[in-house]
């Protein structure tokens, strides 16, 4: 896709997502494409490390729920507003992907692997020993009434950007897609990217060529826990309520990992298209039948699609075209 | 609120659970330590087989321990069938690190899903005589509950220790993992005896499985918080050494009963996992590493 035509679609997409909150009256699309942007946005934040670097990440609830908690802290605390909390749960989650990098990505890949698992468990732990932020509990989050930005009404019945909070946390959050999907293409084409992909082919080569690999791994690492981390930060406002189970549960790392693989872990085509399949068939199973079911769709699909597939989604449909030329 | 009395109980549980846990984790040794394959699903495959056990329990009235051992060579059978798949699609084409381990990430998850639709998300205990027996010997109490399983383990355990030091095929497991390219020199396929290997690995998780229903309640989701005991333990005992196996367990159950008594139940799940990352950051060989380990 040229550069232009990309941004292009971008900016329509920005206001088409904002047009979307003024025009439609049915607030379930908005919790649902909420449920469905959120799992894209963790999707691609996980190959930023997984499919770029081929390292497995089994800890994005860790980086989620750190996420999700730095942002009830600093509500605690300073009483912040949602774009702070936002920025802090992607910060703090950063540094800890950071220090979880620079302990174990020196190991074989497997042992980062592992350790991110157990940092999920250790970070779950802490949270439901500490009271201040709810504990086992977990902790309430009230919007604000008439919240203002820069002298504008944000969020109000009348005269403000959004109706309600659900149609401005669904903006927000395409906002945080797109720049996802912006950061995630320039990855790919940057020597950044480039220095992955090697490292991911063969280390040592990559290594001996000059590739400062565990430089480039921590980077990716941080990139990747900071974008979950974000996700995390505007959790808290979108389910009002957060318990250690919510926000550190595994189906939140098994999902960011099954949408790219799924999907295709090559490109940020790959975790989107994943994403809005797998995202709108659970959306619509949850409603359907249950939600355990649509975790069993998660699974089969993803030792189907590992085993028959491994090229994703996108693979198929690029061997489809070529056997039909 | 420190009495002797309540350390040297904490003590016995600390060993006691630690045999318990070198039961579950022996199997992943092999797997993991001997053949390199990261079978995150291990746990799960334990509830699988404690699930048997609930099942044959609660309909006919078996005693667990026994339904265990029956249904082992099942596992065993489910193991070579999954190492079969395992090593066509990924091992073979050297794509076991990205796709492999999310292999078995997704197959935990359907073994997960397929439970909760089977038998739900309550608390599922057995019945059988011994459970609720308890000897005491002046403050010292030993529940049966715990005291079973910890023999059954001790037997599973040193058993499958003779098995690969002194029998040809657990020497041909070893030799697998030193040097499969030289097995292969020697016109053996490395791929039989890893099969053979990973079926013996699903095999314990049966009898476990047994054990861990007896220990405690389970219920489907129950697996998640074993993966960090078990990969703990298998790493800290140093990859594939079932004797650092025992001992990793042991120190482990240890800490961790120690942990519980002292400072609450809530803490305990942290202690296998913060034990891990402190192993990996600082010791990633574990405390019996295998001479010649090049892979830490």
């Amino acid at each position: 896709m040229k550069s232009n035509r990309f941004y292009i679609i971008i900016g329509t997409l920005i206001i088409l997502s904002y047009l979307a909150t003024a025009f439609i009256n049915n607030q379930y699309y908005f919790f649902a494409g909420f449920a469905v942007l959120q799992l894209m946005v963790m999707a691609l934040a996980w190959n930023i490390l997984g499919g770029y670097a081929g390292y497995v990440n089994f800890g994005s609830a860790a980086f989620f729920g750190v996420g999700a908690y730095s942002a009830i802290v600093v509500l605690q605390l300073f009483n912040a507003n949602l774009l702070v909390q936002i920025f802090v749960g992607g910060c703090f989650a950063g540094l800890i992907g950071l220090a979880t990098g620079y302990l174990t990505l020196r190991l074989r890949g497997v042992y980062f692997a592992i350790a991110t698992l157990a940092l999920l468990v250790v970070a779950e732990t802490l949270i439901v020993n500490w009271d201040y932020v709810g504990g086992a509990a977990g902790a309430y989050v009230l919007p604000k009434k008439n919240p203002t930005f820069l002298g504008v009404l944000i969020v109000g019945k009348e005269n403000a950007l959004f109706g309600n909070y659900k149609e401005l946390l669904f903006f927000l959050m395409c906002l945080i897609a797109l720049a996802t999907i912006v950061i995630c293409r320039f990855v790919e084409n940057s020597k950044f990217g480039r220095g992955l992909a090697a490292l991911r082919d063969n280390e040592e080569a990559a290594e001996s060529m000059g590739v400062p690999t565990l430089r480039l791994k921590l980077i990716a690492t941080t990139m990747s826990a900071t974008i979950m981390g974000f996700t995390g930060g505007i959790f808290p406002y979108y389910m009002t309520f957060v318990d250690p189970v919510s926000a550190f549960n595994l189906d939140i790392s098994v999902n960011a990992l099954a949408m790219p693989l799924i999907g295709g872990t090559a490109t940020w085509l790959g975790p989107v298209l994943g994403a809005v399949i797998l995202g709108t068939l659970q959306q619509i199973v949850t409603v359907t039948i249950s939600s355990s079911v649509n975790l069993l769709i998660v699974g089969l699909s993803l030792v189907i699609f590992v085993i028959f597939a491994p090229e994703g989604f996108l693979g198929l449909i690029k061997k489809i075209y070529r056997r039909g030329e | 609120m420190f009495s002797f009395e309540l350390l040297f109980n904490a003590l016995v549980i600390g060993v006691l659970l630690g045999g318990f846990y070198a039961a579950l984790s022996i199997g992943l040794s092999i797997s993991f330590g001997l053949l390199d394959i990261v079978n995150i699903a291990h746990p799960a495959f334990i509830i699988l087989g404690a699930f048997v056990c609930f099942f044959f329990n609660s309909s006919y009235g078996l005693d667990p321990i026994l339904v265990g051992v029956i249904s082992a060579p099942v596992f065993f059978l489910l193991g070579t069938l999954i190492y079969r798949i395992y090593y066509g699609s990924f091992e073979k084409t050297g794509a076991e690190a990205l796709r492999g381990l999310a292999f078995f990430f997704g197959v935990m998850f359907i073994i997960e899903v397929i439970l909760i639709i089977c038998f739900g998300v309550d608390f599922q205990m057995v019945q059988a005589e011994y459970i609720d027996y308890k000897a005491s010997f002046g403050v010292i109490d030993i529940p049966f509950r715990m005291f079973i399983p910890f023999v059954i383990a001790m037997v599973m355990t040193f058993g499958l220790q003779y098995f690969s030091s002194k029998t040809f095929f657990g020497r041909a497991m070893q030799a697998v993992a030193q040097d499969s390219l030289a097995l292969r020199l020697m016109a053996i396929d490395p791929a039989k005896i890893k099969r053979i290997a990973f079926g013996l690995s699903l095999a314990t998780c049966s009898i476990a499985g047994a054990l861990l229903v007896i220990v405690i309640p389970i219920e489907p989701s129950v697996g998640r918080l074993y993966i960090g005991q078990v990969f703990a333990i298998v790493v800290l005992g140093g990859l594939g050494s079932q004797s650092g196996t025992l001992i990793a367990a042991m120190l482990l159950g240890m800490v961790e009963s120690l942990i519980t008594t002292f400072f609450g139940p809530s803490w305990s799940p942290a202690v296998a996992f913060s034990a891990l990352i402190i192993v990996l950051a600082f010791k990633p060989t574990g405390i019996l590493g295998r001479v010649g380990d090049t892979r830490g």
